[in-house]
């Protein structure tokens, strides 16, 4: 073993040795280690964020055909520390009619339910957290936590808006969550684990995304709502709302939830590229061949996994800066009465496949196709729907202008 | 006394408490947030005894879905969560005397059976245990009957809930 295939275990085993070599007892050096890394891990998120901040600027300026920060360092790099050292100064509010202690406590939770899910995030082979088995339903877990921080930020606060704004949070990812449970479990059944490792290692040869396409988008969508970002940002519903949970929350207690937030949409788009587009792996078998065993390298591994997670985030962006809000009758409805049914439809299909066509050559094609199929009868059934309910609208517009009896509509 | 056992004592003293808490916070609400700390505590015990699926289905289950709800219950049923009468009852020494007997019942029966106080043996390497969960849930010499009879018994509240919500729309 070497720094080259395992920094990580590399480093650790150094440290191990020099600290026992200090007269540490075994068992104490292997929590001071566990620690550390854990340390290591959160210090890393969240340096991170503060370059998320930078990149969703940007980006956001590019979607609205503007500059974006620019004038601070290389290409506005230096913007977000300007922007945490206000945040930082800014004064401390706690409303009089709030609750203290849960109210200091909520943005804390919030980052720290996106912090965990960092644990089971894989940047290559070798470096990761922890390889759980229940790694799918940790992410769910991770998710209900992320509720809960959301409610009781909207609660404490004391104020109408805030509590507004936290009903229709959770309301959205108690909704989001049966489709996103779903499309988490198409990955387990293909790739007959939970395990992430186990997920990413299953994708080797074909990503799941061309074995379910649809599993992805669905997967997609609720995450997007799970983030409260828009399409699904009626939790913050500026004009409506003003700020919604949040408003508030001033300073550093603000940049933890917006950091959470920015977190949270590229921990996504690390998971999506994780399920669907195989995470740090997944050359399609070419790091099979010996002439392609560098891909193997850790140090290939974690660059691909960032730039594929990047992507997943630069999704997620294009869709909040691309559409209008939707209203809440409308998020609950395109939930319960669409994307679930599909949702389970899909599962349903999958796994019948699954069975069936293990070991044939037909896996592929037909676990492809069939999504196909499923997509395409959706579009036809929707567009079905449509046409009926335009041609009722206008036998109802009809007969109501003939009921009035204008001139006009007679000419 | 190994990590598990501080690891243990901590959580059972965070649960106790919080428990403790549940019952006499004033306010509905901090109420509804210490039996999430209780809840949380159980997840923890759970990990502890390497039952990572039960320790994640308690967090999504009992704090994603059954706490949030009765934070929702808490807003919906009074303006004012604060409870302003006395919190002790007239019957307490009968309560004191009949929690203490169940206490002690409970302590016996545990104590009376085989392998307490021995130290847990390690999983064998090979073994996912939620594969075989899984495998017994279906299985027709393991759990199947039991695990389907719940399913029925949910889909029926599902069903059931649909009914009631359309009975109240006309």
């Amino acid at each position: 073993m070497t720094f080259w295939n395992d920094p990580i275990r590399f480093a650790a085993d150094w440290l191990r040795d020099l600290l026992t070599g200090w007269g540490l007892a075994a068992q104490m050096t292997d929590i001071l280690l566990a620690l550390l890394g854990a340390l290591l891990l959160i210090t890393f998120s969240l340096v991170l964020a503060i370059f998320l901040v930078w990149v969703e600027r940007k980006v956001v300026a590019r979607f609205q055909d503007r500059l974006g920060p620019n004038r601070l360092g290389p290409f506005g790099l230096v913007q977000p520390f300007a922007d945490i050292i206000k945040l930082i100064i800014k004064e401390d509010i706690t409303p009089a009619g709030a609750d203290k202690f849960l109210y200091n406590l909520a943005p804390v939770l919030a980052l720290a339910s996106v912090l965990l899910l960092w644990a089971i995030l894989p940047l290559a082979s070798v470096i990761y957290g922890v390889d759980l088995n229940v790694a799918l339903l940790y992410l769910v877990a991770a998710g209900a936590l992320g509720t809960l921080a959301i409610i009781m930020g909207g609660w404490a606060s004391n104020n109408k808006y805030a509590l507004l704004g936290a009903f229709r949070m959770v309301a959205t990812m108690i909704s989001y969550e049966i489709p996103m449970v779903v499309s988490l479990l198409i990955p387990a059944i293909l790739a007959g684990t939970m395990s992430v490792r186990g997920i990413t290692e299953a994708q080797g040869n074909v990503w799941f995304f061309f074995l379910s396409p649809l599993a992805a988008v669905i997967f997609l969508i609720s995450a997007v709502a799970e983030l409260g970002r828009a399409p699904f940002d009626l939790n913050e519903a500026e004009s409506e709302i003003i700020a919604g949970f949040h408003i508030e929350y001033s300073g550093m207690k603000f940049g933890l939830f917006y950091a959470g937030e920015l977190l949270h949409a590229f921990t996504f788009g690390g998971f999506a590229a994780l399920l669907f587009f195989g995470g740090y792996g997944g050359f399609f078998g070419l790091q099979n061949l010996p002439a392609f065993a560098w891909l193997n390298n850790p140090f290939v591994q974690a660059p691909v996994f960032m730039l594929k997670a990047l992507i997943g985030y630069w999704v997620i962006m294009w869709i909040k800066y691309t559409m209008p809000r939707v209203r809440i009758d409308h998020m609950l409805a395109f939930n319960w009465k669409f994307l679930t049914p599909l949702a389970l439809i899909l599962l349903m299909t999958t796994a019948v496949l699954d069975r069936v066509l293990d070991g044939s050559n037909w896996y592929v094609p037909g676990l492809f196709l069939s999504n196909l199929l499923i997509a395409w009868a959706t579009v036809e059934i929707l567009r079905a729907h449509g046409r009926r309910q335009r041609k009722a609208e206008a036998a109802r517009v009809g007969t109501g202008c003939a009921q009035a009896g204008a001139p006009t509509a007679q000419q | 006394m190994t990590g598990a056992q501080i690891l243990f004592l901590v959580c059972a003293g965070l649960i106790l408490g919080s428990a403790v808490m549940v019952v006499t916070a004033r306010n509905l609400m901090h109420a509804a947030f210490w039996l999430i700390a209780a809840l949380f505590g159980v997840a923890v015990v759970y990990a502890i005894l390497q039952a990572g699926f039960m320790a994640m289905i308690q967090v999504v289950i009992y704090i994603g879905a059954i706490a949030i709800m009765f934070i929702f219950a808490d807003m919906l049923t009074r303006r004012d969560v604060r409870e302003s009468r006395a919190q002790i009852g007239r019957n307490w020494p009968v309560a004191v005397l009949l929690g203490l007997l169940i206490l002690a019942g409970l302590t016996a029966l545990i104590l009376a059976q085989p392998g307490v106080g021995r130290v847990a043996p390690a999983l064998p390497s090979g073994l996912d245990p939620v594969a075989a969960l899984g495998k017994a849930l279906v299985s027709p010499d393991a759990y199947v009957l039991p695990f389907e009879v719940a399913s029925v018994l949910l889909l029926s509240a599902l069903v059931g809930a649909v009914y009631l919500a359309f009975l109240k729309k006309q």
